[in-house]
Parts: structure tokens; sequence; C-alpha cells
């Protein structure tokens, strides 16, 4: 029975947008940190979304996809997070207490408004998989009333 | 004399069953809305229904010694097709939100009215049980 499946598909696409909302909340709570070199300073952290395959699935404990049912159901995984390369941002603050030898401390390459626009994307995905999630539920709770009538 | 029901459901029950497979692949559409080079699929009732039947595109056979050739090629895909993107996006991805989520709800209505002719189907095969008690 597919309905099943979408509880896995909707399931794996709200974990991964909460690891988004996650990368999210750390930027942000990053965002103004400063470092004295530029290996240590903190790089915006993005997750890597892709479609989950059926044998990564199946090691989830899915279904086994048969001839007769729709190898569709896969749901999507999340690869892993990348830091992101955008230039950071040097400033010449000879006062501040991070400086380093010539004065420079370096400030995250942190967007703002990007991660806050991210933020606004990843909670409506959610949401629309709660949704998913609440009609096939509803499909399901349906069929166990098939025929009492 | 027996009460078969493939004949007795007239078909709902297949129908059902592609209703709720439908819902899954528009549900993946979903989840992976925001899945880089993600192609937003879909399946029609006919594909389904000729996958079900298994004679898409079958040789006529006019002889008995005419072999059948099976063709794999055209539902190689278990029926499933590709969405033809509204617009291109940078990411390579053609979900469009708004679009699967109304394909959802129109699917949920029609499992809906499917599920409400399979009951009547068999609320009326009880009467005549019951013999019209």
């Amino acid at each position: 029975m597919s309905l099943n499946n979408i509880f896995a598909i909707s399931g794996s696409a709200m974990s991964a947008q909460t690891i988004r909302l996650n990368t999210v909340a750390s930027n942000i709570a990053n965002a103004d940190t400063v470092s004295s070199s530029e290996e240590q300073t903190y790089r915006a952290r993005k997750p890597v979304f892709s479609a989950m395959m059926q044998d990564s699935m199946r090691a989830y404990g899915w279904n086994e996809v048969s001839n007769d049912e729709f190898g569709a159901g896969v749901g999507v995984e999340v690869k892993g997070i990348v830091e992101s390369d955008a230039p950071l941002q040097p400033r010449y603050e000879p006062d501040h207490p991070m400086a380093n030898e010539t004065g420079y401390v370096y400030y995250s390459n942190v967007n703002p408004v990007e991660e806050m626009a991210d933020m606004m994307s990843a909670s409506r995905s959610f949401q629309t998989n709660v949704e998913v999630m609440n009609s096939a539920k509803s499909m399901m709770q349906k069929m166990l009333t098939l025929g009492q009538s | 004399m027996a009460i078969s029901f493939g004949t007795a459901f007239a078909g709902h029950d297949k129908f059902l069953q592609f209703r709720s497979d439908r819902s899954a692949v528009l549900a993946n559409n979903i989840a992976n809305a925001d899945t880089p080079n993600f192609k937003a699929r879909d399946i029609t009732f006919s594909s389904a229904m000729s996958k079900a039947q298994g004679d898409s595109l079958k040789m006529r056979a006019t002889n008995s010694k005419h072999f059948e050739i099976t063709s794999n090629s055209i539902n190689e895909d278990d029926g499933l097709f590709y969405r033809v993107a509204s617009q291109p996006s940078l990411d390579g991805n053609t979900v469009d939100l708004q679009r699967e989520q109304a394909e959802f709800a129109q699917n949920s209505l029609q499992f809906d009215t499917s599920f409400m002719f399979l009951d009547r189907k068999i609320s009326s095969m009880k009467k005549a049980l019951n013999g019209g008690l």
C-alpha cells in the first residue's frame, strides 16, 4: 500500500527541512562572530539535498518496490553540509581584542538576508509536507471505514 | 452464481489503488521541492491502466506461429512520466509547488469519490444479501 510510503516520504522531507532550518539558525547566530585568522572564521553552512535512491530507502526499512508498485516513492535526503566559499570580510580594527598582528579581524561570510529568505522557504516547505501527511492520514483513516455504512 | 468481487466493484478498487499510488508520486514531488536537479514526475490513469492490463503496444497475431513481443521499452518506467516544466529554474528542479499541491488536493478528492463508490457498492451487496432489510 503506497499510502504507507507517504509517511516516509513526507517524513524524510520534514527532517531535511529541519536540518536546513538548523543550519539557518546556526548561520544567523554566528553572523557576527569574528576570528583572527581566515581558517578559524565561521563560514555559512548549507545542506545539500538529493533525491533518495531506492537502495538507501531499503536500508531505512522500506518496502521492496515490486513490479506492481510504482517506483516513485523515494523521498529526500541530506547528502551533507557544505561551507560557503563566499569571501570573508577582513576589517581593519586594531583595537579589537581578536585582531591579529597586522590589525585585521575576519568576519564571517553569512548573508543575513539570504538566511532569512532560506528560513521562510524551509518553514513553508515543512508546512506543506505536514499538510501532505495529514491528507494521507485522513485517506488511510477513511480506508478503515470501508464497508461499515 | 457466485458473487465475484472483481466484477461487482466495477474497477473502483483498482481506481482506489491508482489514487493512492499517485498520491505517493505527488508527495514525492512535494518532498523534493527544494532538491537540485530533481525532475517532477506523475502518472496518468491510462498509463497505469495499460500497465495493469499489460497490453501496451502488442503486435497483432494472425497466425498461431507468430511470436508475441512484449515491449518493455514503452513502459519501462512503470508508467511514470516527467512533468513538462512551466518555467526553467536555475537549479534544474522542475517541481512547481503550487501545481503539485493542487494536484494532490484533487487527487485526494478523487480518492474520496472512488471510496464513496466502493462503499456504496459494498452496502448494496450487503442489502442484496439481507434481502433488502
